[in-house]
């Protein structure tokens, strides 16, 4: 079988655009408001959500067989966790500024809709590869949003990139100033309306 | 050749020529100078020729008495006495937010138009005129170029454009300055139109008040008495300090039949309920904002603005009568509570409208439900 083949490439894709976690299945939300005041902070959570998710995926695809449908969700939400925990550990280990400003979202990953919903949706009928490859696709689906959403709160917000700023000092004393609706969570639902708003008007998508 | 035909010359020429993106704003235009000549052919005919433009314009000429106690204050808190000289000094400082209001919001409108493949609506006509004077005099300009285009795409063109907007879009683009830039906004600097001086408003110095909030009030260096706040000789948002210039413009409103009465006396009964409430169970001893008495909240701050000319936005509020009702007094018992409960708000009118523009489907649906029910009954 071919790792790489135009089947197994589309499930990488599919989510980037087409189905979106977020901007097609409005799920993960809730952490996509909270984490991307800064693309620092949007950057990491985008990885630990997409490591998170491939490799559950990857997990339950390879026991689905194993797994009695009664307790389904428990042993989802089990390897969730446990891969959520890691990722904390790391995180504290090595990120111990970042993971204090991401403070309860690691954690609350384990309840991210976008990880259970392929769980239960993809995982459970596939085979481990495309299982970890849709887990991959869907993390990159949300960590584009995530991206564009936190690059456009950062900038506006603070006039700073990943910490560093952009805006040079004379803006400032010429008058200008940062917008303080940007670094709160309205900011960031107004941004991603804008963003579905651009994205379905390319795509053509309508929804029910 | 008389103005009509020049004008559908030019829109014919317009149609074929590279400059066809600014035919919209040549209809928009003619229209508004000579309203559109369409006639029924067979019946029902309509009573009246109002259209949406004079519907709008209408609201403009109730907004006149504003407009010019507005410059005429501006020019008397800068110190100047002589009448015409203070109006002048007023149009100064407030026609150029007017402008940029008006210029940013019609290249808004324009594009719109041009992409959905519609006129320019009228909308933007009493939006643009309304957001400026809900600012203070002090606004920086790209700021309210900012708001404007805010209360437009996203408060109006994203739901559909004129006539489909869930919220107010003048209130959504001063919403959206008070949160993205609230150093220019409120607090202590940014009323006062005089360089250099700076003063509390009256609804700052009521909610610090540590006694009486109306011995506060009156010991301010810019005596905050009772007249001088219906009057509206105290600094403020460009258009709001006057209470009477408000009431001349809510006649207007409600003579011509633009403005709906119910609202406005259902908002001012809410209000005026609520502080007598909230004043009455504070009772003598009260200090700040609760030791108000409630006409004073009547005529601080943005509240009767908002009650005359913000409420009544037929697009944004409830449309049954009863709805009307439950509508207006569900915002000024908002506006209150808001004001004398939210530490951070000082004023609470405009999140109160704000509140009472997305609940009004909800009002309207119970209504009519409540209505079918009862004609049910009786069949």
């Amino acid at each position: 079988m071919n790792i790489l083949s135009a089947k197994n490439i589309k499930f990488v894709k599919d989510p980037l655009m087409d189905n979106n976690p977020i901007s097609i299945q409005v799920l993960g939300i809730c952490s996509a408001l909270a984490v991307t005041v800064q693309m620092r902070t949007a950057l990491v959570m985008s990885l630990a959500v997409m490591l998170v998710t491939a490799f559950s995926s990857l997990a339950i695809s390879l026991i689905r067989n194993k797994i009695p449908s009664q307790i389904r969700i428990i042993v989802e939400l089990a390897i969730i966790a446990s891969l959520v925990i890691l990722v904390d550990q790391i995180l504290k280990a090595y990120l111990f500024d970042i993971s204090k400003q991401l403070s309860v979202f690691v954690g609350l990953i384990i309840t991210n809709c976008i990880v259970l919903g392929r769980a239960e949706a993809f995982a459970l009928q596939q085979k481990p590869w495309p299982s970890f490859l849709d887990g991959i696709g869907n993390g990159l689906g949300y960590s584009m949003f995530l991206m564009t959403v936190s690059f456009g709160r950062e900038l506006l917000g603070s006039g700073t990139l990943m910490g560093f700023r952009i805006i040079p000092d004379s803006f400032y004393a010429a008058g200008y100033q940062n917008m303080g609706l940007m670094v709160l969570a309205p900011g960031a639902f107004i941004l991603l309306g804008l963003l579905i708003w651009v994205q379905r008007s390319v795509t053509g998508t309508v929804s029910e | 050749m008389s103005l009509d035909q020049i004008f559908t010359k030019l829109e014919e020429s317009l149609s074929k020529s590279p400059f066809k993106l600014i035919e919209p704003l040549v209809e928009a235009t003619h229209t508004f100078l000579l309203t559109p000549g369409k006639a029924t052919r067979r019946g029902p005919h309509v009573r009246d020729n109002i259209d949406l433009k004079r519907y709008m314009f209408m609201v403009i000429v109730a907004l006149l008495p504003v407009i010019i106690m507005g410059m005429y204050n501006i020019g008397r808190q800068t110190g100047i006495s002589d009448f015409w000289l203070a109006i002048w000094k007023g149009a100064l400082v407030m026609m150029p937010v007017v402008i940029v209001s008006y210029a940013v919001g019609a290249f808004w409108e324009s594009i719109f138009a041009k992409i959905r493949g519609h006129v320019i609506n009228e909308g933007l006509l009493v939006t643009g005129i309304l957001f400026p004077l809900t600012l203070p005099p002090t606004i920086p300009l790209w700021q309210v170029a900012i708001g404007i285009s805010f209360g437009i795409v996203i408060g109006k063109e994203v739901f559909g454009g004129t006539g489909m907007n869930l919220l107010n879009p003048a209130l959504t683009a001063r919403a959206f300055l008070f949160f993205t830039y609230p150093g220019n906004m409120s607090g202590d600097s940014v009323w006062a139109a005089v360089d250099g001086f700076s003063t509390a408003t009256p609804l700052a110095t009521a909610a610090a008040a540590t006694g009486n909030a109306v011995d506060a009030l009156h010991a301010s260096p810019l005596h905050y008495t009772l007249n001088n706040m219906f009057t509206g000789f105290i600094p403020g948002s460009m258009g709001e300090t006057s209470t009477l210039a408000i009431l001349i413009g809510a006649a207007i409103l409600i003579i011509l039949g633009i403005g709906s009465w119910r609202i406005m006396l259902a908002t001012a009964l809410g209000g005026f309920g609520m502080a007598s409430l909230v004043h009455w169970l504070a009772g003598p001893t009260a200090t700040g904002m609760l030791s108000l008495p409630p006409v004073y909240q009547l005529v601080m701050g943005g509240f009767m603005f908002g009650t005359v000319f913000m409420t009544t936005d037929p697009v944004s509020a409830a449309g049954t009568n009863t709805g009307k009702w439950i509508y207006g007094i569900l915002i000024g018992v908002m506006a209150i509570l808001i004001r004398t409960f939210n530490p951070a708000y000082p004023e609470g009118m405009m999140l109160a409208i704000l509140f009472g523009n997305v609940f009004s489907p909800l009002i309207d649906h119970f209504v009519v439900q409540a209505n079918i029910k009862r004609r049910l009954r009786r069949v």
